[in-house]
Parts: C-alpha cells; sequence; structure tokens
C-alpha cells in the first residue's frame, strides 16, 4: 500500500532528495524528559508565540520545531518520518496523509467542539481559515485605483503593462504546495483565473515558493503586487514593520479560503502531547475575538474587506487536483498560460 | 379450594410474551432494512462517482486519456466521512490510482455495467464499484478498468442510528402492548367478576335463578350454576314439606290423645293420677304447641320465596290477632291492651299475622298472670312499628340476637312450654318484607319489648 501510493506521487517528486529538506528548525527546552517533535508549514516567528503559550501549560514538555515546505512535509509522513504532530496549510495534502491511513485518530472536547466542516473523521483538524488575497506596493501602485475583482485587475495590468511588466509575483505551483491548491482551486471556482493567468504570463511573472518572499519582494518595491498570497503572513507582516509600504487586498468576486490543519502521524510516539496541542489550537480557532495571536481563528478570514466565500471543503474531492494525471494536465495549462516566452 | 393461579395474569403474560417476540422481530427487520438501504446508497453514489469518471475516458495520440471529474469525489464526501480510494487500469497497467486496490474478477466480462464487491483495503472493510469501458488505443480498442472504493464508517453509522431508534421504538410498543394486553385481560375477565359478584350479593335464602347477559363462553358455567340453585331450592322445599307435613300428623292423634286425656283427668279421683295426667296433659300441649310452630315456620319459609304484597290496614290486622289471643291471654288473666294505629302497608297479610301472633304468644306466655301485654302502634320516617310490652322476667343475658336463631331459648325460660322457633319465624316474616324485629329488656328487668318494623307503603 505504501509504495504503491509513493508510486503515484513518484512523479510529483521526482527531484526530491530523499533527506528531509529543513528550511528552520528549533529546539525548545522543557524542564521533563518528553519531547514533543512537530513539523509545520509555519515559520517560525509565525507560530512562535503558540509554542510559548503550549509549553507555559505543559512545561515539562520539549518541543523539537522544524519547518519545511508543504510538500516536503507530505513525503516526510508518508515516508514515516518520526514526528508527532503534522501541522500544514496544504489541506489537499493533508488530507491525503489521512485518506490513505497515515493519521491517527484524536477525539476531545476540543476537537469536537469544532465546527463539521473543519474536522473530518477525528483524524484531520483545522485551526485557522486564512484567506488568499492580493498584496501590492503602495508605491508602485502611486496614482492608480485599486482593483477589487479579478476581471478589474485583469483591466488594469492590460491597461498598463509597461509599469507591471516583470513585476506581478505569485506562487509557482510547481513547486508550492499551497500555491497549487490556490490555483486549482480557483480554476475550479472562476473563468477569470485562466484569463487572469494568460494576461500575467505576457507580464513576465515572478515565480516564488513561499509567500514570505513574495511579500518581502512586494516590500521593497521589487513587485507592483503579488497574486494569492497567504492573508495571515501578509497581515502579520504589515503589523510588524512595512511602514505603509504593504497593501493588502482581498478579491470581492471570490476568495479562497484555506484551512491550516493537523494530523498525528500514525508513527507518532508522544501522542498525549500532539493532542494536547491539537486541542489547544482547535480551542484557539474557535475564539471569538482576533486576540494577540498572529494566525485568525476559524470564525473569519483575517481580512476584513474579503467577502467570504467559506473555505475549501475537506473531503475527499481535495484529492482529484493531487492525482498525477490531473495534476500533470493542470500543470501544462498553467505553464502555457504563465511561460509565453 | 386450590388456586391455579391468575387467568388475568397468565393472558396478560401470554400477550406480553407475544409483543416482545413481535418487538425483537420487528427491530431486527427494521435494523436489517435500514442497513440495506444505507448499503444502497452508496452504492448508488459510488455508481455515479465511477461512472462520472468512466464518461471522462477518451483516446490521445493513440494513448488512454481521462481526468478526475471534481464531482466524481465531492459526491462521496457529501455522503459520509468515509476514506475514499481509486484505480483506472487497463489490464496489469496502472493509468492512476492505488496499484493494488484488489479489483473484482468478472469485470470485464460485464463492459458498461458497474460491479459492486466488498473487500478489505488499507485495513479497513471497503465497498468497490468498477465500471468496464473500451477506449480507442491506437488501432484496437482496449477495455479500461474505473474502480472507487469508499469505507463503510458511515453505512455502519447510519444503520446503528436507525438500529438504536428502531430500539427505542421497539420497547415503547412492547409497554404499551403489555399494557393493554393488561387492560384486554381485565375486560376480557370482566363478566365472570360480575357474575361472581352478583351471587356473593345475593341473600343466604335467594335462590333464584340468575338471569344476565353473559358471553357465549360463561352461558355454561351460568346455567350449571342455576341448575344447582334448582336443584338446591327443591331439595330444602322437599326439607321443609315433609317437616310441615310431619308436624300436621302429629298434631292430629295428639289432639285426640289431649282429650281423651282430659276426660280421663275428670273421671280421675285419685290425687295422684291427677297429677299424673296433668303432666301428660302438660306433655301433649308443649309437643302440639311445637308441631304447630314447625309448621309455622314451614309456611313461612314457603312463603316468604314468592311474597305476595297486599295493601293492609295494619289496625285491623293487628286488632284481629289480639282478639284470636284473648282465650289463651284470660286463662292467665292478662289484660291486653291495643293503641290501634291507621297504617296502611304492603304485606302478605297471612304472615304478618302469623309474626305477630308469635310475638304476642311470647309474651303472654312469659309474663306473670294478672299483668298487661300492651301492643302499640306508631309511624316514624316510612316505618310501621307495632311495639309488644309485656311484664314479664325481660330476655335475661345474653345477646338479644341469638333469640331470634332457631331452636334457641332465653335463660330464663325453665318451667315454660316453648320450641325455640317463636322469634325466629317472626324475624323470618319481617326480614322478607324488608323490615326488623327489635328486642330489649325495659328499664330494670321488669319486661320485654319486641318490636316489629316494616317499611309503611
Amino acid at each position: 500500500m505504501r509504495h504503491a501510493c509513493l508510486a503515484i506521487f513518484l512523479s510529483l517528486f521526482t527531484t526530491m532528495l530523499a533527506a528531509l529538506e529543513i528550511e528552520d528548525h528549533r529546539f525548545f527546552p522543557g524542564t521533563g524528559e518528553r519531547v514533543l517533535k512537530v513539523i509545520s508549514t509555519a515559520d517560525l516567528e509565525v507560530f512562535a508565540p503558540y509554542l510559548a503559550a503550549f509549553q507555559s501549560s505543559q512545561p515539562g514538555l520539549s518541543i523539537d520545531y522544524t519547518v519545511v515546505s508543504s510538500a516536503e512535509l507530505y513525503r516526510a509522513i508518508r515516508n514515516g518520518a518520526a514526528f508527532d504532530l503534522a501541522l500544514s496549510s496544504a489541506m489537499d495534502l493533508q488530507f491525503q496523509l489521512a485518506n490513505d491511513g497515515f493519521a491517527k485518530s484524536h477525539r476531545s472536547e476540543a476537537t469536537t467542539a469544532l465546527p463539521d466542516w473543519a474536522r473530518w473523521r477525528d483524524l484531520i483538524f483545522a485551526f485557522t481559515a486564512e484567506p488568499a488575497v492580493v498584496v501590492l506596493s503602495t508605491q508602485r501602485f502611486q496614482g492608480l485605483y485599486l482593483p477589487t475583482t479579478r476581471q478589474e485587475l485583469v483591466t488594469l495590468l492590460r491597461e498598463y503593462p509597461e509599469r507591471f511588466e516583470g513585476s506581478v509575483g505569485t506562487y509557482d505551483v510547481r513547486d508550492s504546495g499551497l500555491g497549487y491548491l490556490f490555483a486549482t482551486q480557483e480554476a475550479r471556482s472562476t473563468d477569470a483565473y485562466w484569463r487572469l493567468s494568460e494576461v500575467m504570463g505576457r507580464l513576465n511573472p515572478q515565480l516564488y515558493c513561499c509567500s514570505g518572499q513574495m511579500i518581502d519582494d512586494v516590500a521593497e518595491g521589487r513587485l507592483a503586487l503579488a497574486y494569492n498570497v497567504l492573508g495571515s503572513y501578509a497581515a502579520e507582516r504589515l503589523a510588524r514593520d512595512s511602514g505603509g509600504r504593504v497593501q493588502i487586498l482581498g478579491m470581492q468576486d471570490f476568495t479562497n479560503v484555506i484551512l491550516r490543519t493537523a494530523i498525528i502521524p500514525e508513527g507518532a510516539q508522544e501522542t498525549a502531547g500532539a493532542g494536547a496541542l491539537i486541542d489547544m489550537l482547535a480551542r484557539l480557532g474557535q475564539r471569538d475575538v482576533p486576540g494577540d495571536w498572529p494566525l485568525p481563528p476559524l470564525g473569519q478570514t483575517g481580512a476584513d474587506n474579503v467577502v467570504d466565500f467559506g473555505p475549501i471543503r475537506l473531503g475527499p474531492a481535495l484529492m482529484v487536483y493531487l492525482d498525477p494525471l490531473n495534476r500533470r494536465a493542470f500543470l501544462t495549462e498553467w505553464e502555457n498560460a504563465l511561460e509565453q516566452r | 379450594m386450590t388456586g391455579t393461579g391468575s387467568i388475568g395474569r397468565r393472558l396478560t403474560l401470554l400477550l406480553a410474551g407475544v409483543a416482545a417476540m413481535l418487538s425483537v422481530l420487528s427491530w431486527w427487520m427494521v435494523t436489517g432494512l435500514a442497513r440495506q438501504a444505507a448499503e444502497r446508497t452508496q452504492d448508488n453514489v459510488l455508481a455515479a462517482s465511477v461512472t462520472t469518471i468512466a464518461e471522462t475516458l477518451r483516446s490521445e495520440q493513440g494513448e488512454v486519456r481521462l481526468e478526475l471529474p471534481y464531482s466524481a469525489f465531492s459526491m462521496l464526501g457529501a455522503i459520509s466521512e468515509d476514506r475514499v480510494f481509486y484505480r483506472v487500469a487497463t489490464g496489469d497497467t496502472i493509468l492512476t490510482g492505488y496499484e493494488d486496490l484488489p479489483v473484482p474478477n468478472e469485470i470485464v466480462s460485464s463492459l458498461g455495467r458497474v460491479v459492486f464487491d466488498t473487500g478489505e483495503y488499507s485495513g479497513e472493510e471497503v465497498r468497490m464499484a468498477t465500471v468496464s469501458r473500451l477506449v480507442l488505443a491506437g488501432a484496437q480498442p482496449v477495455p479500461v478498468n474505473v474502480t472507487v472504493a469508499q469505507t463503510r464508517g458511515g453505512v455502519a453509522s447510519i444503520s446503528a442510528e436507525l438500529s438504536q431508534l428502531a430500539a427505542f421504538l421497539s420497547v415503547a410498543f412492547f409497554l404499551v402492548a403489555v399494557s393493554l394486553s393488561a387492560f384486554a385481560a381485565r375486560t376480557s375477565l370482566k363478566p365472570l367478576n360480575e357474575i361472581a359478584a352478583a351471587v356473593s350479593r345475593r341473600g343466604p335464602s335467594d335462590l333464584r335463578p340468575l338471569r344476565r347477559a353473559a358471553p357465549t363462553e360463561l352461558a355454561p358455567l351460568l346455567t350449571s350454576l342455576n341448575r344447582l340453585m334448582d336443584r338446591l331450592g327443591q331439595s330444602i322445599r322437599s326439607a321443609e314439606d315433609f317437616i310441615a307435613e310431619a308436624a300436621h300428623r302429629i298434631r292430629t292423634p295428639l289432639a285426640t290423645v289431649r282429650a281423651q286425656a282430659e276426660i280421663a283427668l275428670r273421671s280421675a279421683s285419685d290425687d295422684d293420677q291427677k297429677q299424673r295426667l296433668r303432666q301428660m296433659i302438660r306433655a301433649i300441649d308443649e309437643s302440639s304447641r311445637s308441631a304447630g310452630q314447625l309448621l309455622d315456620h314451614a309456611t313461612v319459609i314457603y312463603r316468604t320465596d314468592d311474597l305476595v304484597r297486599t295493601p293492609v290496614m295494619l289496625s285491623d290486622l293487628v286488632s284481629q290477632t289480639v282478639s284470636g289471643l284473648e282465650p289463651t291471654a284470660s286463662m292467665k288473666d292478662i289484660r291486653l291492651d291495643v293503641e290501634a294505629l291507621r297504617a296502611k302497608a304492603e304485606v302478605d297479610p297471612v304472615l304478618i299475622e302469623n309474626a305477630l301472633r308469635n310475638v304476642l304468644d311470647n309474651a303472654i306466655k312469659y309474663s306473670p298472670p294478672e299483668t298487661v301485654v300492651k301492643v302499640a302502634m306508631a309511624e316514624t320516617n316510612g316505618e310501621v312499628r307495632i311495639a309488644v310490652t309485656d311484664q314479664g322476667p325481660g330476655l335475661g343475658e345474653g345477646p338479644a340476637d341469638q333469640l331470634t336463631q332457631r331452636f334457641q331459648r332465653g335463660r330464663n325460660t325453665q318451667g315454660i312450654v316453648g320450641s325455640g322457633l317463636g322469634l325466629t319465624i317472626a324475624k323470618d316474616v319481617l326480614v322478607a318484607h324488608g323490615g326488623r324485629l327489635e328486642l330489649e329488656t325495659l328499664q330494670g328487668g321488669t319486661g320485654t319489648c319486641a318490636t316489629l318494623v316494616l317499611p309503611s307503603s
């Protein structure tokens, strides 16, 4: 079974090496012997407050926190890497892991209190709902009207090709699991996606692996706008240091909202600690006031001007675009649209 | 009487047992049907999903191509939170999906038809739907098998939920059925209880047949009961007849013997002989009286069985009876003092006369010579009271009620002729008329008051 599933995804990750490509890592020592090994796609600066809060309630538990890309996380868990908890924003990959039997079930008061759409079979639990937004540079947009729909954005890009030449950024969906999820869901939901991709493709777009870098480049003025950025990161950056250089724009016609989810991998050792952290995250996900936390709760999408279409559904439909044949077809179309030169 | 358990309880238990069996049966059936319905729903959705996928199969440049439609999986996600697996293959070559998903063997022979199978995959029971389609790949068509599998957690939880509901309903049904059974048992036994109550309500001498509607099943019992009572009545009557006949037959020769004895007494000269003859006459009187009273008693019993009431002026009846007894009273120099009142009652005059005569006879018998026996009438509260008061020794010690029983005599009656039937006759007559006999000793123990109480008309 494992090697069969692996075969399916071999085409996805042929370039990957057997070793884990770690982006960041930190060890939070506790007073006791037990260690909770967490693998996550959330940057340390975003997630450190959660870990601190958790450790203050469980001081005996050390936390080993590893940051990887969503695809890397998926591969690691599939290969049986020794982690106790996997947190990822790529809900399709997380769902596939749960569906294929790589997740352990967990049930507690906190998880049963989650709304139905925020959990699946007591295997996978959502704790944030985060929208995809457009981030734009205040400086580069001087004198331009701010688009509120994809159609307006298409018109704007067509009107000022010289301004946007080489200055439009978006995910490279071939590398980024989250970018792929955003792109496929958007292509399914609105026909404006392919029109926009065509227009962006003519402007020599910059392709990125991660939201953070895109936001950095917008802040530096290297990009005029970044399309489909994770709203929570943008908001966090905005709160931190942009000094008005960055603006967040939610699309009024349609907005993707993803759920950041947690699973306990099948081979987890410290399941009690993992369950406790899930319970804390699930309770935070159900909070009514945004509070001081970097990531938004499930109840609101985090950006005020975003129309709430509800998050992407956790269900087997998520596996459709992960199918190698579908993926190959989608990537071909995407490449045709975005790489015109 | 030996008890063999209650019919009502047995009936209730039997019906409750049947209800319990039906409850369990209906629960079992509903559970089975619920499971079947849930399974069929899953099969339908799986069939729709697998067909949707198969419809996207096409040939491009000699290669089989397909595109998993979003709806194919979203419809599976919509009905339950079950794990989904799929596999698309031509022969042994996997196009996409889970390579080791088991596939039923018969699919090749059934092109275009959805085939279902149940198996195990990834540690869980799965339901699989497979459809086979021919797709042109290069020069010749090749069969392509599309399989979609789903775990059965949703089916299990739906059928468990419905089974629980069915169990709850079955228990409720059982409880209702038990209480209805108890009610039904009680209702069907009601006529029996009614007959029993009617029999036990009857007076001790009421041997009339039971005339009441009864269910067919109870008719034989009722008939036998009536026949029994009839036989009992007949045998009592023949006994009474026998007594009356016997008394009658004794009385007549006794009268002859007495007359002869008196003649002998008159002609006797020897004091000793006279004394013996007087004792003889005395004994004859006693026997004759007893025989008379036995006859009276038989008459009373016979007449009270079929009481014939006629409106009677009681004052006339009292006067007649009193004057009939004047000779007996005057023999002892006893004066009979009558205060008659014009009161009417619906009675059998023969019986009432008999009762009054017995009471008066008693009063005269127990009174010392040269005294007065008073007969006073009064009417109060719809009752006519005829009080007979004497100046005799009273009733003596012991309960007055005992004196009205057959052959019971007071303790202070030594030396006086009596059979112990007089008051019994009076009481039976009055009770048959719906009245009663009241007996009391007057204050100071100087006399008795016997009151005949009758309902007036």
